[in-house]
């Protein structure tokens, strides 16, 4: 597939664009708070949605689509029950206690509630996950564009050989998310946020658009995919009678309870986000705006993998070799619509699964899609949106590690009173490194790549039990820092330990379970993670009650504006009622209720 | 802070937009001319709501 001058130009347009924001807010970035919290100064949409396109990144739209590609529309039980509720609670509930103390990011919140050590804690593991998932954010957009074979040409006609494109996209990603953020700190992070959505809708909508009326409509996808893809519901009752393999308790529980509020309600990347909001009022209101654009992602992210793999297999070819760059004609005649299946490089052959099937590579469902779909033009559109996302992803990352870096472990542990000046050089300083390591991160990924499913493993247990730490931080005033601190420990061992003693059907001992030895075996590896998380909160929640109640608590008056007794309610009855955040929270909350019942 | 930032956004999307009616008119569904014209008005819309919000801070 050959680029045309008009899809390279539309790419520079977004580039220049992009750094412009960033020279543009140079000027401004006169202190530490300007820099680290945007002066707190961005109103309430745009902080919204700078919240979910945060979210945007490689993972979510590449990983996303591929969930929807194998499992169908139960996909979207990650958003309208793995989301939304969360996105609700964290912005009624916990932003006033965010946003209220004053407290400039996450660990520093935990370090005004509980202490030192369980700062420490949060801190250091939050800022190594950073580094890794925007290494690994890098790693999949070059790894893309290299299959992808877009850049080929342009590499021959410079004399560069094609295997050069895998480092000039690091590179280059790495160069322009450095250069705005460095010149304009989460301001500018958040205003390219902002452009990256909308850039996100204009580049995959006129997609679903043009399959829908391929295929014939959402009735048209009916016809031609089981029953278990279009229903989100329908087979929940058992695993073994839906395609996530998970029953409603473990969804419930383990993704819409644990998992979900883990991540949308401590998770530092995006309450940054409402934390830089003008006023308290805009702060509970961002993750309530965020929460309406993303019960409609599943509109752009997984239907138009359900339309790619409904195609019949001749449509999916017309011209073979023309849009299928880089995938070998056995993978397309062995692949399901538009989805090939995955070749073993050391014989050529496809590769197939523990049932004879051939396994489909659901990672290229979206390029597959914008390749078959998008005539020059809007095809440079369509890339340059993919691109906007695995960079939105990646600077949400980095402007989070300044933060923790800066705030809460260098002028924590390593240089306390230093000037204003100071940690504004510091928090620039740490940029530069956070994508330096970032870099590296993505260049372990390509040669040691268990070693990085090995810390995304390990990362996960320490953040399932996380959420049962700030429950009770923040809603029971007798817990403590021994209990908060002993609980999250405890938390990740009993994660670790369920994993170690789990596995599910058809894996290999190993990096998927059982490494410890088998006393249970889950139908699939979704159901494994949710209870891994279910155990990891329940210990987490029961030993940080027990060690609360033989340790002594702090007195009620260092408490005031950090737990829901002691906290004088938002007054926001002089707000029009389309500004009162409850009023937002249950209009978010009947639309995501429709489209479950939409979607049953 | 600094900027409206419905400015660059709207100047980028509607000279996006106007790139992509131009290649859909001159070029080899005209998705391009379709879509180039929905995002130019939303680009020009939004510049417009921008520069009305600079104006009423000053």
């Amino acid at each position: 597939m050959n680029l045309t001058f008009i899809d390279w130009l539309i790419m520079l347009l977004y580039f220049v664009f992009v750094l412009g924001i960033g020279f543009g807010l140079k000027r401004y970035m006169k202190t530490s708070t300007d820099f680290f919290l945007a002066g707190r100064a961005i109103p309430a949409w745009i902080c919204g949605l700078a919240f979910i396109s945060a979210n945007l990144g490689a993972q979510e739209v590449i990983g996303m689509a591929a969930s929807g590609a194998k499992y169908g529309i139960g996909t979207s039980h990650f958003y309208w029950v793995g989301a939304i509720p969360a996105m609700v609670f964290v912005g009624i509930f916990m932003m006033p206690f965010y946003y209220g103390s004053k407290a400039r990011s996450v660990p520093e919140y935990l370090r005004l509630r509980f202490d030192e050590k369980t700062r420490g804690f949060n801190a250091i593991s939050f800022a190594m996950m950073t580094i890794f998932s925007s290494g690994i954010s890098m790693y999949a957009m070059a790894r893309l564009l290299e299959t992808l074979h877009v850049f080929d040409r342009p590499f021959q006609q410079l004399g560069l050989p094609a295997s050069h494109i895998f480092h000039v996209s690091i590179l280059a990603s790495a160069v322009i998310v450095l250069l705005y953020i460095f010149l304009g700190g989460l301001t500018s992070a958040i205003y390219n946020e902002v452009l990256q959505f909308f850039l996100i809708v204009a580049g995959f909508l006129p997609l679903v658009w043009l399959g829908l009326k391929n295929v014939g409509g959402w009735e048209g996808i009916q016809k031609s995919l089981p029953a278990g893809y279009t229903h989100s519901w329908a087979g929940m009752g058992s695993p073994h009678t839906n395609p996530l393999g998970v029953e409603w308790f473990g969804l419930v529980m383990g993704l819409g309870f644990v998992l979900s509020f883990g991540y949308w309600c401590t998770d530092f990347l995006v309450v940054q986000r409402a934390m830089a909001a003008n006023s308290m009022s805009a702060a509970r209101r961002t993750p309530l705006i965020a929460a309406v654009p993303k019960m409609f992602i599943p509109f752009l992210v997984i239907l138009p993998v359900l339309i790619a793999v409904s195609l019949p297999q001749m449509t999916a070819d017309p011209v073979a070799g023309i849009e299928t760059p880089g995938i070998a004609p056995a993978g397309i005649q062995a692949g399901k619509g538009l989805i090939p299946a995955k070749i073993d490089e050391s014989t050529g052959q496809v590769r197939l699964d523990r049932n004879g099937n051939p396994e489909l590579d659901y990672d290229l469902a979206v390029p597959r899609m914008l390749l078959h779909y998008f005539p020059t033009g809007i095809l440079g559109l369509g890339l340059t949106a993919l691109l906007a996302s695995f960079m939105s992803g990646m600077a949400g990352n980095v402007t989070a590690f300044n933060t923790v870096w800066t705030y809460d472990i260098y002028q924590s542990y390593i240089r306390k009173e230093a000037s204003d000046a100071h940690y504004l050089w510091m928090g620039r300083m740490a940029t530069v490194f956070g994508v330096l390591a970032s870099v590296l991160a993505a260049y372990v990924a390509t040669r040691f790549n268990n070693i990085m499913d090995m810390l995304q493993l390990v990362f996960a247990f320490v953040n399932a039990p996380l959420f049962g730490t700030f429950l009770l931080g923040m809603f029971w005033k007798r817990t403590t820092g021994h209990g908060a601190f002993t609980g999250l420990v405890t938390g990740t061992l009993a994660a670790a330990l369920h994993h170690g003693l789990t596995i599910s059907t058809g894996a290999v001992a190993g990096i998927k379970g059982g490494w410890i030895g088998i006393t249970h075996v889950y139908p699939s590896e979704m159901a494994q993670n949710f209870w891994t998380a279910i155990w990891a909160w329940c210990t987490c929640f029961v030993v940080t009650i027990l060690v609360s109640l033989v340790t002594k608590p702090r007195p009620d008056s260092e408490l005031v504006g950090l737990v829901y007794s002691l906290t004088a309610r938002p007054q926001e009855s002089h707000l029009p009622y389309f500004k009162r955040p409850a009023a937002l929270a249950v209009v978010v909350c009947v639309l995501t209720v429709l489209l479950n019942i939409i979607f049953w | 802070m600094g900027i409206d930032i419905r400015l660059p956004i709207g100047a980028m999307f509607t000279i996006l937009g106007l790139l992509l009616v131009i290649y859909g008119l001159v070029g080899d569904i005209n998705i391009n001319l379709i879509w180039g014209l929905v995002l130019a008005a939303f680009g020009a819309v939004m510049f417009l709501m921008g520069r009305k919000g600079s104006a009423l801070r000053q």
